[in-house]
């Protein structure tokens, strides 16, 4: 049963990213994207992170990609993948190349830490393991991140201001 | 139970999508999504491993993770929309202003 819903995850992560890649309109891959994004957060759920699971839906699927949905209603592409592809070679080239990328991560990875067995013991996912992590060792990264957002608000309103 | 094996073997497959999809694409939007997947593959095997090991602290870097990628999409985002105020066009193979 859980090989089940894994597989059946792993096809729909797999198909919205191909469909991310594939289709030519930026508000398709945008709408793929929300699909890939609420894969990997039921991924999550079977991995008993339910927390992350949440975040992702909150974060990813809801501000980031409307976020997008949002640029892209400002900008209104679309045209910039019609005219003759300067870099076409390249771009056929970098085909077969990510392919080797992929088998050498997956190597990399397979080898690195998940040949040895296994712990076994189920790994609490709630709220409340992650923010006892959050408030104890991982105090000083909490509040850095606080600053990280702050100087990316900033940010974007200085780089998105008009000059008056 | 699902072994972690599978997840990372998954989360790699994704990684390189992502990887694919900055490549060939020329839109700088769909490219910025394609960046999003490969920060996603990797909080995936990073929970993964959390899993493994018995712990949370996988956890708690994906949650790093999220916000850094929360900052990354709306500074990113801000300067794309400013380049196309600029330019008018929106192809990343033009956008040779810093190129030596």
């Amino acid at each position: 049963m859980t090989f089940v819903t894994f597989g059946i995850l792993a096809a729909l992560v797999v198909g919205s990213a191909a469909g991310l890649i594939l289709k030519r309109n930026p508000i398709h891959g945008a709408l793929f994207l929300v699909v890939n994004l609420a894969s990997v957060a039921a991924l999550f759920l079977t991995l008993h992170a339910e927390f992350l699971a949440a975040v992702q839906v909150i974060v990813y699927a809801g501000a980031i990609a409307v976020l997008f949905v949002f640029a892209i209603m400002v900008l209104i592409p679309g045209k910039e993948e019609m005219g003759p592809d300067p870099l076409r070679g390249q771009r056929l080239l970098a085909v077969p190349l990510v392919g080797v990328f992929c088998v050498l991560v997956a190597l990399v990875l397979r080898s690195a830490t998940l040949s040895g067995p296994a712990r076994g013991a189920a790994v609490p996912g709630g709220v409340e393991a992650v923010g006892r992590l959050l408030f104890t060792d991982y105090l000083f990264p909490f509040e850095v991140t606080s600053v990280l957002l702050l100087a990316a608000l900033v940010g974007v309103m200085a780089l998105t201001k008009r000059k008056a | 139970m699902v072994p972690e094996s599978y997840y990372v073997a998954l989360s790699a497959v994704l990684f390189s999508m992502g990887v694919l999809g900055v490549l060939v694409r020329r839109n700088p939007l769909v490219i910025f999504m394609s960046i999003e997947l490969m920060l996603n593959a990797a909080n995936l095997a990073l929970v993964a491993f959390g899993q493994r090991h018995g712990t949370a602290e996988g956890q708690a870097l994906v949650f790093f993770v999220m916000c850094v990628a929360a900052a990354e999409v709306a500074v990113g985002l801000a300067i794309i929309v400013t380049i196309f105020r600029l330019r008018r066009r929106l192809s990343v193979d033009e956008l040779n202003l810093m190129r030596w």
